[in-house]
């Protein structure tokens, strides 16, 4: 280059140069869409984990079986059946009947126990709500689906081997030899996972529901909401349109920012310091997990709130203010509603983030193990994201799946929530 | 309520004795004395920067927005001392309406354009009143033939001269004594401009009007009084005529013969 610059001329330098500003551009370019899909195929390898390993958890096996709601082993009085007796009567002694009944080849007492392990532990809940609705049903026998055990809902989706004697097979060959005879009658079936969603957790994971978890995260999302919407747009307002302009709101700005940035753990500590220790308030409670994420949640909301309204152009103030507006007429009917789309864009985001907030709620014992769904935000829950939490740490098979499907409601819900977002802006998008 | 200290008090509805304004550290309006007669287009001339609007915006004290605007002197409307304590911005600026250089319709209807001063100031007693005051205030600006059908439609989807009317519309709903507008032509086109003008004229029946321009023409057209101000000093004021024929000061004169500015 140096040594024949001096017979370049300035027309050929040009076009050389031009060919190193194209060549610049198609290396800057190729950069960027290989960033892009390098991040696009991680998405898309997270997202076909999630879906492979968690999609079987929508459905769940069953077993039909013949039960006999005979009186007498239920240990109820068959004339006058009291509520109380229906509701306590000894269901799991009628369903082991209605199995040994489907294979009355059956007669040595370590096969028989293996063979009652068929049907879940738990699927005496359901008898017995049948019965207590209709108690009419005593004495005759019913053909009922019954929650099959987690076992055998792996071996039916295929996540555990059904070859007999196979190593690493968690059913005996006896019961894979039944669950091929349940299949061959027609007996098996995998229907839809209701209890994913109407039930709270469980330590057998094919009764484990997710709805407790859904229920604590609303309560615990709804006290944030309500913490922070509205202290986060005063605050915004008074920031934006009355605070002098001086160091000291200079220094609430830095802190704000940095409060936002600040890792939300310490928060959770925060919480558990004021909100359990000093107040008092109830652990694992979604009110407290709501305090806290409001915490969290409040920078984001301000600093998204003052973006939107630094948005909305003097001139539009001066002309309230010229008309004889005062300040606060100025905010209310101009500066507000002008600016709530993007208010209301970032309280959506920071709700979506704190809604997968995990950390600071172990910090507040919302880690604990809660069947009950609460009926208020007094009562102790688990949220998603720690439900998610504590099933990966569950060690059965099946609430890997189950840990995924978890995973899947948490994003349905964040990405129902963004959708949200990008609407609002989208459709109250103002150009001046 | 100080003494006031003009010499034909009954002659002026604004008028200023020795304001001085300061950005910080910046006097950008030095000594002004200057009284604006009732029912008068006073229109405020002179080169950018030479503090044409800082005066404008000490009348309905828009300075007080700016955080390091300094206002020393007396001003008063109809006598009042428009900086005493006791005055309330809020009516102040209701009697001193303002339209700016850009047209700042409301991203509201048109018709919630014009009502909301009305409003906010409680004018009306019920619907038919307000009905009135938008009509009125539409018809008086010149606007209401153009958007009577349209009443509901966004007056940001008006174009730039009927934007500028609606705000000249919006700004006498609320009835002031005083219109000050800055620059209010200055990104209309020239048909536009011209009604705007027209409408200036038809406007000094029921108000007094001070208003910035940089056109000279413009000036001599709507104008009956005008003040030259140059570097933050009022050099020459005087009756419109006089200024554009026989300016007193070389200033004035250099600048309406366009030797500089
Ligand atoms: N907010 C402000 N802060 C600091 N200085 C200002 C501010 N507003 C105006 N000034 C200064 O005050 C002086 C007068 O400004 P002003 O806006 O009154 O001028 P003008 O005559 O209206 O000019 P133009 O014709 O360009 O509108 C200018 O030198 C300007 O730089
Ligand atoms: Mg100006």
């Amino acid at each position: 280059m140096v040594e024949n610059a001096i017979a370049v001329t300035p027309a050929q330098a040009a076009a050389s140069r031009l060919k190193q500003r194209y060549a610049a551009e198609t290396r800057f370019k190729f950069l960027g869409i290989s960033a892009i899909v390098l991040s696009l195929s991680f998405l898309a390898l997270l997202l076909v984990t999630i879906l492979s390993n968690g999609l079987t958890a929508f459905v769940q096996t069953s077993i039909r079986v013949d039960i006999t709601l005979d009186a007498e082993t239920l240990g109820i009085d068959p004339v006058k059946p009291s509520a109380d007796a229906l509701s306590s009567a000894n269901y799991g002694q009628v369903i082991k009947n209605a199995m040994y009944k489907a294979f009355p080849a059956v007669e040595s007492r370590p096969e028989l126990r293996q063979l009652a392990a068929m049907v879940s532990s738990g699927a005496d809940v359901g008898l017995r709500k049948m019965l207590v609705a209709n108690p009419s049903l005593l004495g005759t026998t019913q053909s009922v689906w019954l929650v099959a055990d987690d076992d055998v809902d792996m071996a039916m989706k295929g996540h555990i081997t059904r070859k007999a004697g196979a190593e690493g097979s968690r059913l005996t060959d006896a019961q894979l030899g039944w669950l091929d005879e349940l299949e061959a009658r027609g007996n098996v079936a995998k229907r839809f996972n209701t209890a994913l969603f109407t039930v709270g957790d469980s330590r057998e994971p094919e009764q484990a529901g997710l709805w407790g978890a859904v229920v604590g995260s609303f309560f615990s999302l709804s006290i944030t909401l309500l913490v922070c919407f509205p202290l986060g747009v005063a605050t915004a307002v008074y920031l934006e349109e009355y605070a002098p302009k001086n160091r000291w709101t200079d220094l609430i700005e830095v802190n704000i920012n940095n409060l936002a940035a600040v890792p939300s753990v310490v928060f959770g500590l925060l919480g558990l310091a004021i909100f359990l220790n000093f107040f008092g308030f109830p652990r694992s409670a979604p009110l407290v997990g709501g305090l806290v994420l409001a915490l969290i949640s409040l920078p984001t909301i301000i600093i998204a709130a003052r973006a939107a309204m630094k948005a909305v152009p003097p001139s539009i103030r001066e002309a309230a203010l010229g008309l004889g507006a005062s300040k606060l007429q100025m905010v209310t009917d101009h500066v507000l509603p002008l600016s709530m789309p993007g208010i209301l864009t970032g309280t959506i985001l920071g709700m979506a983030h704190a809604l997968g907030e995990t950390a600071p709620l172990l910090m507040i014992g919302m880690v604990a193990f809660i069947v009950d769904i609460p009926a208020s935000p007094l009562d102790p829950a688990a949220v998603l994201p720690v439900q998610v939490y504590l099933w990966a740490d569950s060690p059965e098979r099946a609430f890997v799946e189950r840990t995924s499907a978890a995973i899947m409601v948490l994003l349905f819900f964040l990405a129902t929530m963004n959708l949200a977002a990008i609407f609002l802006r989208k459709k109250f998008e103002r150009r001046w | 309520m100080n003494a006031i200290p003009v010499t034909q008090p009954s002659l002026s509805k604004v008028s200023a004795r020795d304001v001085n304004v300061y950005y910080g550290q910046k006097h950008a309006l030095k000594h002004v004395d200057l009284d604006i007669r009732p029912n008068d287009v006073t229109a405020l001339i002179g080169p950018s920067g030479c503090g044409k609007s800082t005066f404008l915006r000490c009348i309905n004290r828009m300075n007080d927005l700016i955080d390091n605007a300094q206002v020393t002197g007396l001003l008063t409307l109809d006598g009042d001392d428009v900086y005493d304590r006791n005055i309330d911005v809020v009516q102040l600026r209701a009697r001193v309406g303002m339209v700016f250089q850009k047209p700042n319709p409301f991203p509201k209807s048109i018709y919630d354009n014009v009502a909301y001063g009305p409003r906010i100031h409680g004018m009306a007693r019920d619907q038919a009143e307000l009905d009135e005051i938008v009509m009125g205030s539409l018809e008086k600006a010149g606007l209401l033939a153009e958007v009577k059908d349209r009443l509901e439609e966004t007056g940001t989807g008006l174009s730039g001269g009927q934007q500028q009317r609606l705000c000249i519309a919006r700004a006498i709903a609320v009835a002031p004594e005083v219109i000050l507008m800055d620059e209010p032509c200055s990104a209309l086109d020239p048909i536009a401009t011209a009604k705007v003008e027209e409408l200036i004229d038809e406007l000094r029946e029921n108000f007094t009007i001070v208003i910035v321009t940089h056109s000279m023409q413009q000036a001599a057209r709507v104008s009956q009084r005008t003040a030259f101000f140059h570097l933050g000093e009022l050099v020459e004021v005087g009756d419109t005529e006089q200024i554009f024929t026989n300016p007193q000061h070389p200033l004035t004169q250099g600048y309406i013969t366009g030797r500089f500015g």
